[in-house]
């Protein structure tokens, strides 16, 4: 993926360097990442002595899961709304939409990804720190949707990131968002810290 | 109200000074030659009663056999509107004169065309893709893109 830049560019050779950059992330973004799914039989292989400690860590995590603060199409305004007093995610502990990646945890993809943007929202999930979590909101980002086909549109973005939830909907209401963010919920509550993180092994496999 | 002229009205003037340079006239609407394109807007910009000052937009359509670039002029000062046509007659890089000169906001609507349609604005002066990416392959509003 990386691709060097040449010294004293121009701004045709900035964007051929873009160009580059993008025709590459399509070319390696052929088949989707597989969910992170190693939590699921983590029962068996809990160590008992770091279990209150998971148990802090979890509930210190899960209230107070902060999202990146950005959208990119129309699902983005029941984002909006889900911010605001009727749907109201303070109650979650996550009214704090950060304006920096790197202060927040959970990446809401909200609308159509194009391969134009798609360097800047890996760009932006790479800068946010260890742990996070990506929900996927609405067709467009499961699967590209209505634009599944189109030659501009990225058809899912577990193309290029690993996603955790998936809302599906066009867009999503709230309350749809709510339950995706609960199911979040539930799977940090199963997290522990005596294991390499799953979401390497996840990187790990679809680099393979 | 903004007042549509009379596009046989203004072929008349046109043909008057630049022969042979009108092609079609009908409604509102004057189809020209491309390669006198320029001078025909310069002409309906500067000209004391036209004063075509602003182009609200600019676009393009594939007829498969041709492509129609298409500009909807406006005067702010008389509040009157023409379309201005012109056609290119090759697939493979067409090329009509850029009216960037006359109107700063023709450029990035030009980019555009370029990017989507193909066609080439000489004397455009960035004149590169906008809305795809360097590199990307084709231009995908045309007919026979897939």
């Amino acid at each position: 993926m990386e691709i060097a830049l040449p010294e004293g560019y121009n701004s045709l050779e900035l964007d051929k360097y873009e160009g580059n950059l993008i025709n590459a992330l399509k070319a390696s973004a052929t088949q989707p990442i597989p969910d992170p799914d190693d939590w699921l039989d983590e029962e068996l292989k809990r160590n008992i002595m770091l279990t209150s400690v998971d148990a802090l860590l979890n509930w210190g995590r899960l209230y107070s899961v902060w999202p990146v603060n950005f959208g990119l199409a129309c699902c983005a305004f029941e984002m909006i709304a889900l911010a605001v007093s009727r749907f109201d995610i303070s109650r979650f502990g996550m009214e704090l939409f950060r304006a920096s990646p790197r202060q927040a945890d959970l990446m809401i993809v909200a609308g159509t990804l194009t391969w134009k943007m798609a360097p800047q929202v890996v760009r932006i999930y790479e800068q946010m720190p260890e742990p996070k979590w990506v929900l996927a909101m609405g067709v467009c980002a499961i699967s590209g949707g209505t634009f599944s086909e189109s030659y501009a549109v990225v058809p899912g973005v577990n193309r290029i990131l690993p996603v955790d939830v998936y809302v599906p909907g066009c867009p999503p209401r709230p309350e749809a968002l709510i339950h995706g963010i609960q199911k979040i919920h539930n799977k940090i509550r199963k997290d522990s810290i005596s294991r390499r993180h799953w979401r390497e092994l996840a990187r790990a496999s679809h680099d393979r | 109200m903004t007042v549509e002229l009379s596009a046989a009205d203004i072929a008349a003037k046109l043909s008057q000074r630049f022969p042979g340079a009108v092609l079609e006239s009908g409604g509102a609407t004057v189809l020209v030659e491309s390669h006198r394109l320029l001078e025909v807007a310069r002409f309906l910009k500067e000209t004391p009663g036209l004063d075509f000052d602003y182009v609200t937009s600019i676009t393009a359509v594939d007829y498969c056999h041709y492509f129609e670039v298409i500009y909807h002029l406006i005067s702010i000062q008389h509040n009157h509107t023409l379309v201005l046509k012109t056609r290119c007659h090759t697939r493979h890089n067409p090329t009509v004169p850029s009216v960037v000169a006359l109107w700063q906001g023709a450029e990035l609507q030009e980019r555009e065309i370029y990017d989507l349609m193909g066609i080439a604005f000489s004397g455009h002066p960035n004149l590169k893709r906008i809305l795809t990416w360097e590199g990307f392959p084709g231009h995908p509003l045309r007919r026979d893109y897939l």
